[in-house]
């Protein structure tokens, strides 16, 4: 079934196609599965119901009241970005051909650090909800606050989208239930979460998905490791050896085989064209310092130490879990892929190309550890997909409702009603969408998350917070050029035009459209504010040096406001 | 009346020859360190792109290629550099802010 794909929806790139042929088929109910994860349902609902009794005001509802430390952020983003995908994706993708899981991993932590360096702090002294409080700060408010919010409604449908039917597909096959089911109980518990428990009962399920993966995995590389005496060259030599006999068992004469073992240890087919490479590492780098999702957790902390503190703590443990992730593709290929039972008739794996580290937790802890971590990969749905509705709901209630169409004369408490209004109507499409595209490769959809973030918002911010150049329509009209352009280009590429819609030859022929598309937004945002000679443009700059002040110096920036 | 309070701040803030050094050294700092992870990255998409051999390679006798200290050392330089800037931002930059701050507020 090729709808598998879409689990592995967080790893975009065409060369995961061999890693995902495997079949999604239902597995046998898992009752301690079901037992851990009902535990955790348990857990985030009281948490909700504790969170929803503090959830009075706007502020309450987008930042958690500001009062989120930078620990506690740093974890939540941990869990906000970690998806399932990532931590089954890679470890297949590593099980399948060693090396190249090393790449997507790398490409995915480094837009942190460019992300801290250039935007953490005059994020939070600038912003009060949303990004688009600061990419529109000295500009007429209207076109700048509309471009963002369609943008992160985009942004946050595609990336959702993946997210749902990835869920779909990992709790039918982890728990025996029908796909449908599935899709409806994300959900529904979603809409739980955001609606009664805003961000205060977001952060605690990200926080509390994110000790659990990251308590999981590191169980997982550490028992991985003991068998191998505590040695990197161990486990990699076992694995060169398992990949070797398994070619000699295909009929591969002794130099093919040796040749295929080690293969694991080099890159292979990932990357096909130097253009594609980097224009696909643009977009996971700088994509990432423009995810609505993301960018909305500096909010929830009460000042600009606190967000610097938040990014340190989320590339630590996320840098960390990809290490760990690494180990235990690595540990799949010796404990799972020598072991028959894990394996059907032909040599691959039961259940599907994405079980490798499933059925890891299973050969080093036995079921009630294999229950454990399938719970965890559900939570990490959970959390994720919250934090996704959340973002999007605040740009239609803040951004759209508030700001463009009450001239920010609406009352806390219509935003607020707005924002659940929003997240129900977001929760409803989310499950329509996920049902809709059950059968449908939607691999590219979280690529295309990364390119559009990282040409329309990316841009936006950093001329808007470091160019005193910038006018309204700059921002406005030149974001909505690199987002097109990107979406353009991605449905013209290979992931879309030939392996989604079949229409042939794809008329762009790179993996990803970021290397044409981010340059485009900021030339686009470039040229026409340097054109725009209208009485807003002199407003637009004249409003900019005191601005630097306040991004620079945190003066009149919004303080916690926690009861 | 706040808000006429932090204006006037802003402009004495701006003014002051101490906030503009600040200031500079604090974006060199950012632009610099993201000019090394960038530069980092690019060339290790490059080098998979160009040279799958030579990552492919092993150190010594062993059967560890070279390209996963590359890799894991990327994972490890990210989480470093991004420590680096928090604890100098801690150590001098907010300290310098908070004195010039000061020095305006009073």
């Amino acid at each position: 079934m090729r709808a598998m794909i879409g689990l592995i929806a967080l790893l975009p790139a065409p060369a995961f196609a061999a890693a995902l042929e495997g079949e999604a088929q239902r597995q046998p109910t898992n009752w301690v599965a079901i037992a851990m994860f009902v535990a955790f349902v348990g857990l985030t609902l009281w948490i909700t119901k504790v969170a929803a009794a503090r959830t009075r005001t706007a502020s309450d509802f987008y930042t958690a009241g500001g009062g989120i430390t930078g620990f506690q952020n740093g974890l939540a983003m941990a869990g906000d970005y970690m998806s399932a995908a990532s931590f089954l994706g890679i470890s297949a993708q590593i099980f399948n051909d060693g090396y190249d899981g090393l790449i997507y991993s790398t490409g995915f932590l480094v837009g942190w650090p460019i992300l801290l360096f250039l935007m953490a702090e005059r994020l939070r002294n600038l912003g009060r909800y949303t990004f688009a409080d600061v990419a529109s700060y000295r500009f007429a408010q209207p076109p700048v606050r509309s471009f963002a919010a369609i943008s992160t409604l985009l942004v946050v449908s595609f990336y959702l989208v993946a997210q749902m039917v990835g869920a779909g597909q990992l709790i039918k096959l982890l728990f025996g239930l029908p796909y449908a089911l599935a899709v409806v109980m994300v959900g529904g518990l979603m809409m739980l979460y955001v609606l009664f428990g805003g961000m205060r009962a977001t952060t605690w399920v990200q926080i509390i998905k994110a000790v659990l993966l990251l308590g999981g995995a590191s169980f997982m590389a550490l028992m991985v490791l003991a068998q191998c005496g505590f040695s990197l060259e161990t486990l990699f030599a076992r694995a060169v050896e398992v990949k070797t006999q398994a070619a000699l068992a295909d009929g591969a004469s002794a130099a093919q085989a040796a040749e295929q073992g080690r293969s694991i240890m080099a890159p292979g087919n990932f990357i096909k064209d130097p253009v594609s490479a980097i224009s696909f590492g643009l977009a996971l780098m700088l994509g990432t310092a423009g995810l609505p999702h993301i960018l909305m957790r500096f909010f929830t902390v009460p000042d600009a130490k606190e967000a610097r503190k938040s990014v340190l703590w989320a590339t630590g443990w996320i840098g960390y879990f990809y290490i760990l992730t690494f180990i235990i593709g690595f540990g799949a290929i010796v404990l799972v892929g020598t072991d028959a039972s894990y394996l059907d008739g032909e040599g691959a794996l039961r259940g599907g190309g994405n079980m490798a580290a499933i059925h890891l937790a299973h050969a080093i802890g036995g079921n009630a550890f294999l229950g454990f971590i399938s719970a965890v990969a559900f939570a990490t749905i959970l959390a994720v997909v919250a934090g996704l509705t959340l973002s999007a709901a605040s740009a239609v209630s803040h951004d759209l409702y508030a700001t463009v169409f009450k001239h920010g004369k609406a009352s806390s408490a219509d935003e607020l009603r707005v924002s659940r209004l929003t997240t129900l109507a977001l929760g409803a499409l989310a499950v329509l969408l996920g049902l809709v595209f059950e059968k449908q490769n939607v691999a590219f959809m979280v690529s295309l998350a990364f390119a559009l973030a990282a040409s329309g918002n990316f841009p936006v911010l950093i001329l808007s917070l470091l160019w005193g150049g910038c006018t309204t329509r700059g921002a406005a009209w030149g974001g909505t050029i690199g987002l097109l352009t990107a979406f353009i280009l991605t449905l013209l590429s290979p992931a879309v035009w030939t392996t989604t819609f079949g229409l042939g030859v794809a008329p762009f022929p790179y993996s990803s459209a970021a290397i044409f598309s981010v340059p485009a937004g900021f030339i686009a945002i470039w040229l026409i504010s340097r054109l725009d000679g209208s009485p807003r443009a002199a407003v637009d700059k004249a409003g900019y040096p005191a601005q630097r002040v306040r991004a620079e110096t945190g003066i009149g920036a919004f303080a916690a406001s926690d009861h | 009346m706040k808000q006429e309070q932090d204006a006037a701040l802003v402009a004495a803030v701006a003014a002051d020859p101490r906030y503009r050094a600040l200031v500079a050294r604090r974006a060199r700092l950012g632009w610099w360190l993201s000019a090394v992870i960038f530069v980092a990255f690019v060339a290790y998409l490059l080098l998979i792109a160009f040279d799958k051999a030579l990552l492919g390679a092993p150190i010594g006798d062993g059967v560890t290629s070279i390209g996963i200290p590359i890799g894991l050392g990327l994972i490890l330089l990210a989480i470093a550099l991004t420590g680096l800037y928090v604890a100098h931002a801690n150590r001098h930059h907010d300290a310098q802010m908070a004195h010039i701050l000061k020095d305006h507020r009073a």
